[in-house]
């Protein structure tokens, strides 16, 4: 989350989610209303908002990463502050930042017409999210539309760490993978936090795993000092990415 | 999200053209709810304004205390029809949840409600009678913890649960068809104006008003008089005071999306939705029905704003004048056409829709005047 706990500690945080060997970086503008997140990820956003991160702020963070690394950088935010200062030119602020694409958790495929046109226009991933609700037709609208890669939402619900990981899951990673392969990277989120799910969903043939609130978790647990969970961080990030490359 | 909504909204206009839905509707109305309401010619309170005739709609009558039945019902009813067995709602001063809790119990349907732990604080009774009718009230400590956040846990719920669960939502608010289906609910307001009005004088009257939060008591009295152009509505929204701000969405907001609706929104320059402060928690809400906002911008509907002080004096003046308690929602509907009505002339006929009664405020009122329930 951008400004989690405060901007600079979020720069921070960010360079251990890298030296952990994070392959693609999500990082979150905080909102006040973020109603696909569950309770982890709503409490990163309120401390990010409690230290004043503005999204202009997130959207510098972006840039000086940029700058440093050249790992692909996508921004996640809620559609009010993207409409706030105008689809064209919340766009233009984040290709200028080096952006390379956008999440919008609460833009459906049937209102995301126009951001996409838009997006697209400026190089930048548009970047959909499927459910395990959403049919085959719909799938394959989304699939269509989707650049990027695609976001699979493994559960039905809100982000959030799990302690377990279903076979309905696997399920569904198997079934959307028919409709990516060969048109698409699959990624899977929501609810993924432990290298053994990270694993079971690459086994399942997932191009990458999301994971969010493991890691801002560990960012609230360190209270104000932020500094006391870098080492934390890296080190989880990189039990995660290990376990990409176990196949089961 | 989506599939779930469109199941809805097939649903919804499937039964809502069967007679026999339509029939058992109205007779759940009739004798469960209390309807119709009457129409009140306020006398005392017309003599006290000096100038238009003051009716008030008695929508404080119906079971639960206030218009939320209306909803209620007609929704929980389509929720039994769907084979929907768990209904969520939110609540911001308790009346929606009440409503639900009511007609959930009546319906056989299990029903948990989400409510913001400050209007838990401010509603208390209102949390105790939700429990008593067998709900379980689930409090919401996010954000500003008032409605706006009680909404996004019951979207986060719905989204979990969409398979068994009907999220029945208290107000004009939210995505399609939610607006549009509440709105027809609420409208049985309007119609019963209309009728009992052509009534009694043989015309329609000259103005109506009604308090606006989300805006379902409002929508529900303005729906049916849309093309009557003659009849002026008029909107009234929290002005709340000078010091705690107000929850004056369309007179002080600009549009925004949010709970899957474009709207007016009260936000700050980045889009983060604000905090917002009324007296009457059931106004509390940084967003309004998007029909409202189109009502105001197309210029058919006005939007004006009652103070928080201004709706307490309201409720004093309809207490002692037609010993009526009434919500302080409804209060500030009372406060404008005490404004209103002088600038109209005698023969001209106001109705003010009293949307619900003020005994959930009464705790709230004796801390004012200094009387510790």
């Amino acid at each position: 989350m951008g400004g989690d706990p405060d901007p600079s500690s979020s720069l921070e945080v960010i360079e251990a989610v890298l030296k952990g060997g994070a392959d693609i970086l999500e990082i979150g503008i905080p909102f006040s209303d973020p109603i696909a997140d569950g309770k982890s990820i709503q409490a990163a956003a309120v401390r990010a908002l409690a230290s004043s991160t503005r999204p202009v702020d997130v959207l510098e963070i972006a840039s000086q990463v940029r700058r440093r690394h050249s790992v692909p950088v996508v921004l996640m935010t809620y559609f009010n502050p993207v409409f706030a200062s105008g689809i064209g030119g919340f766009l233009d602020a984040a290709k200028k930042a080096g952006v390379d694409g956008v999440i919008v958790p609460d833009l459906p495929l049937e209102e995301a017409h126009g951001f996409g046109k838009a997006a697209r226009k400026r190089g930048i991933d548009s970047i959909l999210l499927a459910a395990p609700t959403t049919g085959k037709a719909r799938m394959r609208k989304i699939v269509a539309s989707a650049s990027g890669f695609l976001y699979l939402v493994s559960v039905l619900g809100v982000t959030g760490a799990r302690s377990g990981l279903s076979s309905e899951t696997v399920a569904l990673v198997k079934s959307a993978r028919r409709f990516t392969a060969g048109r698409i990277p699959l990624a899977v989120g929501f609810g993924l936090s432990r290298p053994e799910h990270v694993e079971a969903v690459i086994g399942a043939g997932a191009d990458a795993a999301i994971v969010g609130s493991g890691i801002v978790e560990l960012v609230g647990q360190a209270g104000g000092d932020g500094s006391r969970s870098y080492g934390q961080i890296e080190e989880y990030v990189r039990s995660l990415k290990r376990a990409t490359a176990r196949r089961s | 999200m989506i599939p779930a909504v469109r199941e809805l909204e097939e649903a919804y206009s499937l039964f809502k053209r069967d007679k026999r839905f339509k029939l058992e509707l109205s007779a759940l109305l009739r004798d469960y709810a209390g309807r119709p309401t009457p129409l009140y010619l306020a006398a005392n309170l017309t003599r006290r304004a000096g100038g238009a005739r003051i009716f008030l709609k008695r929508e404080d009558l119906l079971h639960g205390g206030a218009h939320k039945i209306n909803n209620a019902i007609g929704q929980g009813l389509l929720a039994r029809k769907m084979g929907k067995r768990r209904v969520i709602a939110e609540t911001g001063a308790g009346q929606h949840g009440v409503a639900t809790a009511m007609a959930c119990a009546a319906l056989g349907l299990r029903s948990e409600v989400y409510m913001g732990t400050e209007d838990m604080e401010r509603q208390r009774l209102n949390v105790l009678r939700m429990q008593l009718l067998g709900t379980a009230v689930h409090p919401v400590d996010g954000g500003t913890r008032t409605l706006k956040d009680a909404i996004n846990e019951a979207l986060r719920d719905w989204v979990t649960n969409l398979k068994d669960t009907y999220y029945l939502i208290g107000s004009v608010v939210g995505p399609h068809p939610y607006p549009m289906m509440v709105r027809d609910f609420q409208s049985v307001i309007g119609k019963e104006i209309a009728k009992q009005m052509l009534a009694r004088g043989g015309r329609l009257p000259d103005a109506l008003i009604a308090c606006v939060g989300g805006g379902s008591n409002s929508m529900g009295t303005f729906y049916p008089f849309l093309g009557k152009k003659r009849v002026r509505l008029y909107g009234v929204e929290a002005g709340g005071t000078a010091d705690s701000g107000n929850a004056a969405t369309l007179s002080f907001g600009r549009e925004g999306v949010v709970h899957g609706m474009l709207t007016y929104v009260l936000q700050d320059r980045d889009g983060q939705i604000s905090g917002t402060h009324s007296v009457a928690a059931g106004l509390d809400y940084p967003g309004v029905g998007p029909e409202h906002s189109f009502l105001k911008d197309i210029g058919r509907a006005k939007y004006v704003t009652a103070s928080d002080e201004e709706a307490v004096e309201a409720f004093h003046v309809l207490c002692r004048e037609e010993g009526i308690l009434p919500a302080l929602e409804s209060a500030h509907a009372v406060a404008y056409a005490l404004k209103l009505a002088p600038t109209m002339k005698k023969d001209d006929e106001v109705v003010v829709t009293l949307s619900g009664r003020g005994d959930k405020d009464v705790q709230a009122i004796g801390n004012r005047v200094g009387f510790a329930v």
